[in-house]
């Protein structure tokens, strides 16, 4: 039953203009960061090539560039997550779900599934320009790998906020700015932490991006790991109760 | 008989407003059920609350003796639900939905297409499967409405208004299969078209304000004949015609024109017989039936008012 539910939902995403432009400015705004970072790399070889333990193609072309595509899935999830529950609310779509034999859970999840699916694409296609560099030059693997991991974890987390949220209201544009803010808010909650010593700790733990830098350093640690799972089981699972309180009191 | 649905006094409020209060609804194999009242009488609540879409606040349902808030997923199967607005994904085609409806409704992947295929030509969707649900028309679009609702050959079937939109011989379609599913399932059917009931439906249920205030299978309703209207050419005074055999009250509406209020044991053959032989001059004598829109009109319209 998810995986009906998360077929329909990545058929729907790729039936609207909304998905196939988002894709485009994707592939067209990292491409373009990925030419002035090889560009730089080329003028750099000559000197890195002096020093010992030296930068790589993977640290100082893949991952920033893996690093962009993170800021800018930031910067478009809400336009995809919002319409995930709030369009179902409004064009009355969703009695269809609710009368069919599916849980609430089995509904989170398809839809979740089927936003990650949109996702993995996206990923996958800004995953071709860095693996492309294995043509001419040497990549670290393992160092891509793990910068690839940190991204998915991180986009799978905005996924499952970018889900919650659009459960609580029925206009995809409320959806859409709550999810701006509150994404936007933990990305940059770590800005307090360099300020105040003793909370610091805390907010840099909160923060959605300092998981992923350690990641892009090609240092997979399972506390990354946790936060990330924390954080996505955390907010599917207020999804789901949502769901479930929206058909008592609706 | 089979009890296909079984509602006890369902409950729901929206804040403090009561707009469910206590109903009970009780539906055979082979009913189709007019479920008629007045705006916001809490028909639509109703009809969600009996298809899982709303949680009551107090009572219980029974779907073919599953209880739908402890066993949801299996009382489920046994449901076809047809919204005010046709659930429709707008961006589809209509044959694509159909087959995302089939699935969600639990058919094997393997019998998807026939059921597809079935739905589709009872619903008379036969020429627009490759369209796009947006681009149809209000009344295509009910019809997919249907046609998703009815897919997974549900013992229960509720609709909400069905025939809004669409055209007169559209309205004749539906209506014939609404018959149709009627044979073998149950149909809950909430309209304000009082003929529709009377056409399709056996049994009636209208509600106000959140009760239940007349129940009964349609052929009783219809049966008894309550009013007789009359007109003669030599009228007599008001007093002779309460004189006549089983007339309880008589009222002149206008000259020569006559409403005489049957007792519930008159003899209309008798009663023409007497008229004729005081020779009052007999141009028209017409039975009234008290109609399901009297009916109606009398239970909900004093109480909107107070």
């Amino acid at each position: 039953m998810i995986r009906v539910i998360a077929a329909k939902e990545l058929r729907l995403l790729f039936l609207s203009p909304l998905a196939w432009s988002l894709l485009g400015v994707l592939q067209l705004i990292l491409a373009w960061i990925f030419l002035i970072q090889l560009d730089q790399f080329i003028q750099l070889q000559p000197r890195l090539a002096g020093i010992e333990g030296a930068p790589g193609l993977t640290d100082l072309v893949a991952a920033p560039l893996l690093g962009s595509a993170g800021t800018f899935l930031m910067l478009f999830m809400p336009l995809l997550s919002m319409r995930l529950f709030s369009d179902e609310y409004r064009n009355g779509t969703f009695s269809m779900l609710l009368t069919a034999p599916v849980s609430m859970t089995q509904i989170a999840l398809g839809k979740f599934f089927g936003l990650l699916g949109f996702l993995a694409v996206a990923l996958l296609l800004s995953l071709l320009m860095p693996l492309s560099l294995s043509l001419g030059g040497s990549l670290d693997w393992g160092k891509l790998a793990a910068a690839f991991l940190g991204l998915s974890l991180m986009v799978a987390a905005f996924s499952a906020i970018g889900l919650w949220l659009s459960s609580l209201t029925s206009q995809p544009a409320v959806a859409a700015i709550s999810t701006y803010g509150v994404l936007l808010f933990f990305w940059i909650i770590n800005l307090a932490a360099e300020t105040n010593e003793e909370s610091s700790q805390l907010f840099q733990w909160l923060s959605l991006q300092s998981h992923y830098q350690t990641m892009m350093q090609g240092l997979v640690k399972s506390e990354d790991l946790i936060y990330y799972a924390l954080v996505i089981l955390a907010f599917l699972l207020l999804a789901i109760r949502q769901l479930d309180n929206r058909r008592r009191e609706a | 008989m089979h009890t296909l649905i079984q509602a006890q006094q369902l409950q729901r409020r929206y804040g403090n407003h009561l707009a469910v209060d206590g109903l009970d609804i009780e539906l055979c194999r082979g009913d189709i059920l007019g479920f008629l009242g007045p705006n916001g009488a809490g028909k639509s609540t109703c009809m969600r609350m009996l298809t899982g879409n709303l949680a009551p606040h107090g009572g219980r349902i029974l779907i073919d003796g599953l209880d739908l808030l402890e066993q949801p997923l299996q009382a489920k199967r046994n449901l076809g639900y047809l919204p005010e607005t046709p659930p429709v994904y707008r961006e589809m085609q209509v044959d694509e939905y159909l087959q995302f409806a089939a699935r969600l409704n639990a058919i094997p992947k393997a019998d998807c297409a026939r059921a597809v295929d079935r739905a589709k030509q009872r619903c008379g969707l036969g020429d627009v499967g490759r369209r796009l649900i947006g681009n149809l028309s209000k009344g295509y679009q009910q019809r997919v409405g249907i046609a998703q609702a009815i897919i997974h050959d549900p013992m229960v079937v509720v609709l909400d208004e069905p025939t809004v939109g669409l055209d007169p011989n559209q309205i004749r379609e539906i209506r014939s299969l609404i018959r149709e599913l009627g044979e073998a399932h149950s149909v809950i059917l909430s309209t304000h078209i009082l003929p529709e009931v009377q056409s399709i439906c056996n049994r009636v249920q209208i509600i106000n304000q959140g009760r239940t205030v007349y129940s009964d299978r349609l052929s009783q309703a219809e049966a008894a004949v309550e009013t007789l209207q009359l007109r003669l050419q030599h009228p007599p005074g008001l007093a002779d015609l309460l004189a006549l055999p089983g007339v309880d009250a008589a009222e002149e509406i206008s000259q020569g024109h006559f409403q005489l209020r049957l007792a519930a044991d008159a003899q209309i053959p008798a009663l023409a017989q007497r008229v004729v032989e005081h020779g009052w001059g007999l141009a028209a004598l017409i039975p009234q039936q008290r109609t399901l829109e009297q009916i109606f009109v009398e239970l909900t319209a004093g109480e909107v008012q107070a």
